[in-house]
């Protein structure tokens, strides 16, 4: 829709982005890019900063520092222009609770002036079908479930056909049945062509459904890339179980790795695990193991462990249940 | 704007809110009525004491006793819900994200406040001139300058009053929307609409603080009372419309750079 969009181009870059609330920085200094069709998983512990950097994305509160271009066109000054293309679910569902479902839409469609009134009652009617609460459309919102609020919420992003769609958290209060529906919704929405930007703190939920991963951690954009960019940055090691610790290590360090000393042993006491990062590109671990069965080591167990994206998760923001605060 | 008023009057706070401003009229008339005691004159609110003689002027008695106190209570709940109210639901980012405007959604705000005046108004005014001619003997009826005027003449004039008195209550609006700017908590921007319009009032009996009265925005709310004479004088009419502009263009102005540049972090 806008000449902006050329493929392969960005759906949100910001330069140096930057919030502070008073003398904390709830975001400091980050560079987005979001690529144009992609499920961009926004990744980051509770108050990491993730819905403040949704606020200032979307110009409900304005940056310190930095520039930021959504849909290809900068941040705040073309709002008008940019949110009519931008549907969002910002830091949980909020309605009228005296309103019903649908009148709650119609509300929250009437405050875009550009949304057609003669298209209005059709358009909820989808959004509503969409999410699965055709049933409840007349229903006073006070009367919704959480997961109910929270459908209702991902239906007045989908008011409109839009090329970016903002959703925080939108798995929150939902059941498994409700979480799943999200995510085919997701992949529907860029099988259209739209672009996704979905924060989350369950790693899982964007492992499965993002094609892009952002993680945060005390306001700073730790990590960013697509999510087999993500995982490969983890380390690979490799395992050897055997009683000839010794040779096993020579072995090892003549493939030019750097073997660890050898750790608590096996079942049996004349064992010895001896491990090593696979660090070196061109040693696979097939090499590793002829290499040491040439060398005369008995091989009792030989494994290759790739650290998971949760370990790397952890591994960038930090273990426990602190919330920098 | 509909869509606007649509909100406001589809709630239940809205009509109990109205409801209670009909039953002041009511309450009068039906209290004058049971009591045989013919009221003395000067004492009670003005024009009581003719109520029994026409029952036109229970709808100018129930103005008078609501506009200290009642009216303001009224205009300052829905004044200071205006933009606090939506912020503390959490629809005000979602109106701006749709997106509503800033400026346009503080005029629509604006405006809403500026007809629920209209209607709290009309709501005292109609419901005093049903509980009169119900109750009490209807006739031509005696201005303040002897003058007599028929029944017909004597709806307009009530008309009129009903129209001074919204435009009273439309600074008391500019200063609820002004504050509701300010807060994320509607009760919060409400009581302090409220107490507002009662230190004005306050200020406006201290006799040390002459030199104040003219700038304050309850200085002309009784001064309705010219209306009912004949002819009409004008001044009192215009004076107050002249400072209640003062007061939307200046809280205006404020809410306006309060609002256009805040972070709505609700």
């Amino acid at each position: 829709m806008t000449a902006a969009a050329a493929p392969g181009g960005l759906a949100i870059e910001t330069h140096r982005l930057s919030k502070h609330f008073g003398q904390r920085a709830a975001v400091d200094g980050i560079d987005l890019a979001v690529p144009r069709g992609s499920v961009y998983g926004f990744l980051g512990p509770n108050g990491s900063g993730k819905t403040t950097t949704i606020r200032v994305l979307l110009g409900l509160a304005a940056a310190d520092h930095g520039d930021i271009r959504v849909l290809g066109r900068e941040m705040p000054r073309e709002l008008a222009g940019v949110l009519p293309e931008v549907g969002a679910l910002v830091e949980g569902p909020a309605f009228y609770p005296f309103l019903s479902g649908a009148a709650n839409l119609s509300r929250l469609d009437t405050a875009d002036r550009h949304a057609s009134p003669a298209s209005r009652r059709r358009r909820v009617g989808e959004a509503l079908e969409r999410v699965g609460l055709a049933h409840a459309a007349g229903k006073k919102v006070h009367a919704y479930s959480l997961g109910m609020k929270q459908r209702l919420g991902i239906a007045n992003a989908l008011l409109r056909p839009r090329e970016l769609l903002v959703l925080d958290e939108p798995s929150n209060g939902l059941d498994p049945q409700g979480t799943r529906e999200v995510r085919h919704l997701v992949r529907s929405l860029t099988e259209g062509g739209a672009t996704v930007f979905v924060s989350s703190h369950l790693l899982a939920e964007v492992e499965q459904m993002c094609t892009h991963v952002g993680v945060m951690s005390a306001g700073r954009l730790v990590a960013q890339g697509t999510l087999n960019e993500l995982r490969a940055a983890g380390r690979t090691r490799v395992q050897v179980l055997t009683p000839d610790a010794g040779t096993a290590s020579r072995v090892l360090a003549g493939l030019g790795l750097e073997p660890g000393l050898p750790e608590g042993s096996g079942a049996r006491p004349a064992e010895a695990l001896v491990w090593a990062e696979l660090a070196r590109p061109g040693v696979e671990p097939e090499t590793i193991v002829a290499a040491l069965v040439a060398g005369g080591v008995r091989v009792r167990g030989f494994s290759v462990e790739r650290s998971s994206l949760e370990e790397r998760f952890v591994s960038l923001t930090g273990e426990g249940f602190d919330v920098v605060g | 704007m509909a869509s606007e008023l649509t909100v406001l009057f589809r709630r239940l706070r809205t009509w109990a809110m109205l409801l209670a401003l009909a039953a002041i009229p009511i309450l009068i008339a039906a209290a004058v009525k049971l009591t045989s005691r013919p009221a003395t004159p000067g004492r009670g609110p003005l024009f009581l004491d003719r109520i029994t003689q026409n029952g036109l002027f229970v709808a100018v008695t129930a103005l008078v006793v609501s506009v200290p106190l009642f009216l303001p209570l009224t205009v300052g709940v829905v004044a200071g819900d205006t933009i606090a109210g939506e912020a503390s639901l959490g629809t005000l980012r979602y109106l701006l994200l749709a997106p509503a405007g800033r400026v346009r959604l503080l005029l629509v705000k604006y405006t809403g406040a500026v007809v629920f005046c209209a209607a709290a108004t009309a709501t005292v005014t109609t419901a005093g001139a049903l509980a009169g001619v119900a109750l009490f003997p209807v006739g031509p009826v005696t201005l303040l300058s002897g003058d007599t005027i028929d029944v017909g003449e004597s709806v307009v004039r009530s008309l009129l009053i009903a129209a001074y008195i919204t435009v009273s209550l439309l600074g008391l609006s500019a200063i609820g929307l002004m504050i509701s700017t300010f807060t994320d908590v509607p009760v919060g921007a409400m009581a302090a609409t409220v107490v507002l319009s009662v230190v004005s009032q306050v200020l406006d009996n201290l006799p040390q603080l002459d030199w104040l009265h003219p700038w304050l925005f309850s200085h002309y709310w009784l001064g309705f009372a010219d209306l009912l004479r004949q002819p009409i004088s004008w001044t009192s009419f215009g004076d107050n419309a002249l400072l209640q502009a003062g007061y939307i263009a200046v809280c205006g102005a404020v809410a306006y750079g309060k609002f256009s540049t805040k972070d709505v972090l609700s």
